[in-house]
């Protein structure tokens, strides 16, 4: 693998610094570099200031249960493109603790707090270590291998219950409670006192030192969400105010939170396909894409031509999809309601016709395989999508363009407002088009090249003011690229087999780790996966962009209006189905 | 107004009045006046939600049936459509708008997840069917629903006013129609009614398992 060949220069250099705390990962199928935990923080600061490696990507960890091991894996990059650092670090199964890398990194904030939420992972020196998905009591850490859930049945899938006899019983009605829910033991209910918020509220920091002004003010915690209509969906921000303006804030998330990875490691590796369309239900078909390459990777096969053909049109389509729809809700956010996002609905309407088309939905897709697509785009579709890309878009984008970058409210509204600079973008791991928007020319179609993208022509957009109106303009450029991409799949797709091989419901996948990532609308998204040879992934994680463009919210708010607040969330485009996951 | 669509069927009119007049049950103009002016509220849980807003948008167009004026506030609100997954962290604030809503209230599950945990049913933080905590009307297949089949639901709710009666209908009845207990989040999603079972399985001494010495002979 050509990340195994980059890493051992890499390897090489932090021997020489570090000969005692570093070594490789020898397992078979596995790389990366096993640092001790005592030196993660110099190693991380020896490449981050002086091997260039300034993304910290993903953080994540592993269980290898039944060892008595975790692991933490962290993937950064260099921010002017290339293969990962892969840094792992090992921890006994009772209380681990690991240093945190937010002082190095503040875009580590959130993962670490998934880690210590779902893993029981504590990072020390970590600024405000509490869970995040689930809720402050929970009980136990259920990524765990040897954590189980109330409905458990078996390890993994397929369930004996369902196949091959089919019996069919339903598991709720063998626990206790008849429902999805388990208590530990001594537990009484009547005099539980547990306040989810509380460690919340406190972490917010809320001065009153508001004498020292010439006008006494007190500050004021105002919940936005979970249901509001400004939060795209089931999403809280606790914001401190100071009369109107915000002076901390706090995103809450988890109200979604549907145990993608823990359902994920049950699946076998194709059944997990359609959960991906869930993740970020905006445009299922880049993470098709996205798992795909990743298994790929493992099985070590290619998709043929045509396929390849057929999955970046696919994905650059979902791209004009989402960000019609992201530019109409932006709108939406400045109060125009409804009535912006009804010119953008109607391209995606069209987009989703074709979708339906060809994959049999409209939103959720299934649409990719391992080593290919599903089913052949049939020379109708194609007239279908060669008058979308060359008459219909880029005149509807044009309109809508004009209708809302020439207007004077909108761009009072949107620039200067929630400022992120190129620096704080990259410390912050933001993604996508808010990475560009302030700057930083990064586009995984372009810093590390998937599928046929390094044989297109087309142009990564940035901007410089790192402004809500920039993230704009940048989405709206992306769109038109991606129209160019488009007439340049329509021109040259050629014909053949959609798939390598036979398609296969049990993909035989050997022993060993992937990471794999594309470049969705709302920016790197990742796949992190671990195959034990077994039908079943050993372990599915999912770097959401969305989830940790999050992570430099409060950053961009600080100091801006609470009106201003949800038009920076808009601008920061998140769907609720992949920060949860 | 189509003809005889609010005039009870058997009262005879003469020619002339028929456009006018009408003729009618208490009933049938309540449920006739009702149905036609749900108000949905504005409340997007999960993917579902994305298939909503495109059945409110231009091409399949709710305001037909007139559902156009969607509410943040439950407090205006006449139905409740359940767009999505009910998580456990969700499920308090669900029952809490639910019970802000004022009466007549209806609620619509949409998708699997919200009729019975679709996809994600095994999930930990996953509450398999938001019936378990209030009571659902109707019910619309699929993940996610077309928007043809959210509109379905929505006539198919319509029917169903139009059934009602109203000496036999909840919110005429005498006395207040209670709140439903808020649940809680403690170590795992409780019902504050479900408290004296959960205390009583959690208190139940262990099963006495019996060990057996390995390779040893029985004592
Ligand atoms: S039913 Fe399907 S589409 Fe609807 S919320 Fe559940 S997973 Fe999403």
């Amino acid at each position: 693998m050509s990340e195994q060949t980059a890493i051992q220069p890499l390897y090489a250099k932090l021997m020489e610094k570090f000969p005692e705390s570093v070594v490789m990962d020898e397992r078979p199928g596995f790389g990366g570099i096993v640092v001790q935990s005592l030196n993660l923080v110099e190693v991380a600061q020896e490449l981050r200031d002086n091997l260039g490696y300034d993304y910290l990507s993903s953080v994540t960890a592993a269980d290898d249960f039944p060892e008595e091991r975790l692991e933490v894996i962290y993937h950064l990059f260099k921010s002017v493109g290339g293969a990962p650092a892969l840094l792992k670090v090992f921890l006994g199964r009772t209380e681990p603790v690991v240093p945190s890398l937010t002082p190095l990194y503040p875009g580590a904030e959130l993962q670490e707090r998934e880690v210590w939420d779902l893993y029981g992972i504590r990072f020390a020196n970590h600024p405000d270590l509490r869970r995040i998905l689930l809720w402050e009591g929970f009980d136990g850490f259920p990524l765990r291998k040897d954590w189980k859930e109330p409905l458990y049945e078996e390890d993994v899938k397929p369930y004996k219950s369902r196949w091959p006899e089919g019996k069919g019983e339903r598991k709720e009605l063998l626990n206790p409670y008849k429902d999805n829910v388990q208590y530990p033991r001594e537990f009484d209910p009547s005099t539980w006192t547990g306040d989810v918020d509380q460690a919340m509220y406190k972490s917010l920091e809320i001065s009153d030192d508001g004498n020292s002004r010439a006008l006494k003010t007190d500050q004021l915690v105002v919940n936005l969400g979970p249901q509001h209509p400004s939060t795209h969906g089931a999403f809280r921000m606790a914001v401190v105010l100071e009369g109107e303006t915000i002076v901390n804030l706090k995103p809450v998330v988890g109200y979604l939170h549907r145990n993608h990875e823990k359902i994920g490691e049950r699946n076998t590796w194709l059944q997990n396909m359609p959960y991906t369309d869930r993740l970020d239900y905006l445009a299922p078909m880049s993470n098709n894409f996205g798992y795909a390459i990743t298994v790929e990777k493992l099985m070590g096969i290619t998709p043929p031509e045509r396929a390849e053909y057929i999955r970046v049109m696919m994905a650059e389509l979902t791209r004009i999809a989402s960000h019609t729809m992201v530019t109409g809700f932006l709108l939406n956010d400045l109060g125009a309601y409804f009535t912006p996002a009804l010119y953008a609905l109607e391209e995606r309407e069209l987009i989703l016709d074709i979708f339906e088309e060809v994959a049999g939905s409209r939103m959720m897709v299934n649409y990719f395989r391992f080593g290919g697509v599903a089913r052949d785009v049939s020379p109708e579709v194609l007239k279908k999508i060669r008058h979308l890309v060359y008459n219909r878009l880029p005149r509807k984008i044009d309109e809508l363009d004009k209708y809302i970058a020439q207007n004077e409210i909108v761009k009072v509204r949107c620039e200067g407002v929630g400022v992120l600079s190129a620096d704080d973008a990259i410390a912050f791991s933001t993604t996508g088009p808010n990475l560009r928007a302030s700057g930083v020319p990064y586009d995984v179609r372009r810093a590390d090249p998937y599928s046929i993208y390094e044989s297109l022509d087309f142009d990564v957009c940035t901007r410089d003011h790192g402004d809500v109106f920039d993230r704009y303009r940048v989405r709206i450029d992306e769109i038109r690229q991606s129209i160019r991409i488009l007439k340049q799949v329509l021109e040259r797709i050629p014909e053949g087999p959609i798939m390598a091989g036979k398609p296969q419901y049990l993909a035989k996948v050997p022993a060993g780790e992937a990471y794999g990532r594309v470049e969705g609308p709302r920016g790197e998204l990742g796949f992190y996966v671990v195959s034990d040879g077994k039908p079943n992934p050993k372990r599915y994680h999912v770097r959401a962009p969305s989830f940790i463009n999050l992570t430099s919210l409060a950053q961009m708010c600080k100091g801006a209006k609470v009106a201003d607040a949800v038009t920076i969330l808009g601008a920061v485009d998140i769907v609720l189905g992949e920060v949860d996951r | 107004m189509a003809e005889n669509d609010l005039n009870k069927p058997e009262i005879d009119m003469p020619a002339e009045l028929r456009q006018q007049i009408a003729v009618t049950t208490l009933d049938r103009i309540y449920n006739w006046s009702r149905s036609n002016s749900l108000w949905p509220m504005m409340f997007g849980l999960a993917c579902c939600a994305i298939e909503m807003i495109c059945t409110a948008a231009s091409r399949y167009d709710l305001s037909r049936f007139g559902m156009e004026v969607m509410r943040p506030s439950p407090r205006q609100a006449d139905v409740m459509i359940v767009s999505g997954t009910v998580t456990k962290k969700m499920v308090p604030q669900i029952v809490r708008l639910y019970n802000q809503m004022s009466e007549p209230k209806y609620v619509i599950a949409m998708g699997a997840c919200a009729s019975g945990g679709g996809p994600f049913k095994e999930g930990y933080n996953v509450v398999p069917g938001v019936d378990k905590f209030i009571p659902v009307d109707v019910y619309v297949a699929g993940c996610p629903p077309t928007p043809q089949a959210l509109l379905h639901g929505l006539i198919t709710l319509q029917k169903k006013i139009e059934g009602e009666h109203i000496p036999n209908t909840r919110w005429y009845k005498k006395g207040e129609v209670e709140a439903i207990p808020v649940p809680i989040l403690g170590p795992d999603l409780f019902d504050p009614r479900n408290s004296e079972l959960i205390n009583s399985e959690t208190h139940k001494p262990l099963p006495v398992v019996e060990t057996i010495v390995e390779g040893g002979e029985t004592a």
